[in-house]
């Protein structure tokens, strides 16, 4: 990313910005049709048990730190895996096979600068918003649940801000970003170092899924551990 | 006079499979220098060494007088290479791919640029296509504008790897023609990796014959020189299309 300033004569902004429209704008219907139903799960299911304590309006309150602290970010990054981190590889993948990335080295042209930092910066760029999206999804669906239930918008809202604050959102946009890097970057390498072939191509987008969501998974583990010592 | 490209002994071992050992020989400059053999024998593998792909397990290649082992950014500026798919950029198009290496690499503003590119595209042919997409041409005009691109920046060598390559007879004698006349209008010199053996009599000034049995050279000379005299079995199989 460093390199980026230096190298800007080799960023194309029509092609930052397809990049950026596929993996944000594309996956938005899907974001939202996702977050909508997790949300009206997450809350069904909670809201069901919490019944018998006669704590189910705090189904509110569960689910929106659920989803602003860890199943938005966490949510947003497996679908970034599956359809942007699976693209990049497969992009990257196809031009390594078709000796594209060699013809670029052969012009003493870096790779990872032409392709795959803005790709990666892309990929964070969009990141944020469609975690926004989708914990506004998710709480939409849990709302719509509560008020199955009977319970008022206005108990719903006041719950959704009595124990979440801002610092739950701003947690999982920064954990968003960081996911995002991760998919974005093991996508990228998937792809660059794909060779034997047509079949590498697939191997390579079978890799970059994988990798994405283990990666995201262990770095939600180890925020875990960093925000519980931090107090956060 | 010593030659432009000189290859000393170089070998490419991979694992325990030896594919060619100790293969030496230079290319003068203005020549049009062909690397021919059979498949499998080593030809592309090579080709690669000599731009820096792929460094030698021993040996060494200079290229104007830099090691391509120590000095890989001086010598990638006095090629252009065309692969062997052409490996033109799916999302730009004819002018936009020749542009690339001069937005890189030079100050000229996007306009120059443009213009350039359009005047080597119309070198070998494709002004009129300047403003199509490689998926919109076809795979003879896909190779000619992998020509131009690699002739943006006026390298004093151009290796190309089987242009030939998934062409009919027709288009391939045409692209002969082009490299031909790149050569006696620009100077350049050319090193070309094929086994079309049409090509190889209208275009080599010298060749180079690899094979995969003999894990190396076995000819070196002028092509018509070594199919009239030539006396080992492969080299005469090759040049009188004989079977083995």
């Amino acid at each position: 990313m460093l390199a980026l300033p230096v190298n800007l004569r080799l960023l194309r902004r029509s092609d930052f910005g397809v990049i950026a429209e596929r993996a944000g704008l594309q996956a938005l219907p899907l974001v939202l049709v996702l977050g909508f139903l997790i949300g009206m799960i997450l809350a069904f299911q909670s809201a069901v048990p919490m019944r018998q304590f006669g704590a189910d309006l705090y189904v509110a309150d569960l689910v929106t730190i659920a989803l602003c602290r860890e199943l938005g970010p966490l949510l947003v990054a497996v679908i970034l895996a599956g359809r942007t981190g699976s693209a990049y590889a497969a992009e990257l993948g196809t031009m390594q096979v078709n000796d594209e990335i060699s013809a670029l080295v052969t012009m003493g042209i870096n790779p990872t600068t032409m392709l795959v930092l803005p790709r990666i910066a892309a990929a964070m760029m969009v990141m944020p918003a469609l975690t926004v999206a989708m914990d506004a999804a998710g709480l939409t669906g849990m709302a719509s649940v509560l008020a199955a239930f009977g319970y008022p918008f206005s108990a719903i809202k006041a719950h959704i801000t009595i124990l979440s604050a801002p610092g739950d959102f701003l947690q999982g946009l920064l954990k968003g970003v960081v996911f995002a890097a991760a998919v974005a970057l093991i996508g990228c390498r998937a792809g660059l170092t794909a060779s034997g072939g047509p079949r590498a191509v697939g191997q390579a987008a079978t890799a970059a899924v994988v990798g994405g969501i283990v990666a995201t998974v262990l770095l939600d583990g180890l925020f875990a551990v960093i925000l519980y010592r931090l107090h956060l | 006079m010593s030659a432009l490209i000189q290859v000393r002994e170089a070998t490419q071992v991979f694992g325990t499979r030896t594919i060619f050992r100790d293969v030496s020989f230079g290319i003068d400059q203005g020549e049009v220098f062909v690397i021919l053999g059979g498949s499998g024998c080593g030809k592309s593998t090579l080709l690669k060494q000599m731009i820096g792909l792929l460094p030698p397990t021993a040996g060494e290649i200079t290229v104007a007088s830099y090691s391509v082992n120590t000095q890989v950014e001086e010598v990638r500026r006095h090629i252009g290479v065309m692969f062997q798919s052409g490996a033109l950029f799916g999302s730009m198009n004819l002018q936009e791919n020749v542009s690339l290496p001069l937005a890189v690499f030079t100050d000229l503003p996007k306009e120059a640029c443009a213009e350039i590119a359009r005047l080597k595209l119309g070198l070998v042919g494709l002004t009129e296509a300047a403003s199509r997409l490689p998926s919109e041409i076809s795979g003879g005009m896909v190779k000619r504008a992998a020509i131009a691109r690699a002739l943006a920046l006026d390298p004093p060598i151009l290796m190309l790897d089987e242009p030939s390559a998934g062409l009919d007879p027709v288009t391939s004698a045409g692209l002969d023609r082009l490299i031909l006349g790149l050569r006696d209008s620009l100077g350049t010199t050319f090193v070309v990796v094929t086994h079309e053996l049409a090509s190889i009599m209208a275009i080599a000034d010298r060749c180079a014959m690899l094979d995969a049995k003999a894990q190396g050279l076995i000819a070196l000379g002028k092509p018509q020189d070594l199919k009239q005299t030539a006396t080992d079995p492969t080299v005469r199989a090759f040049f009188h299309r004989e079977t083995l």
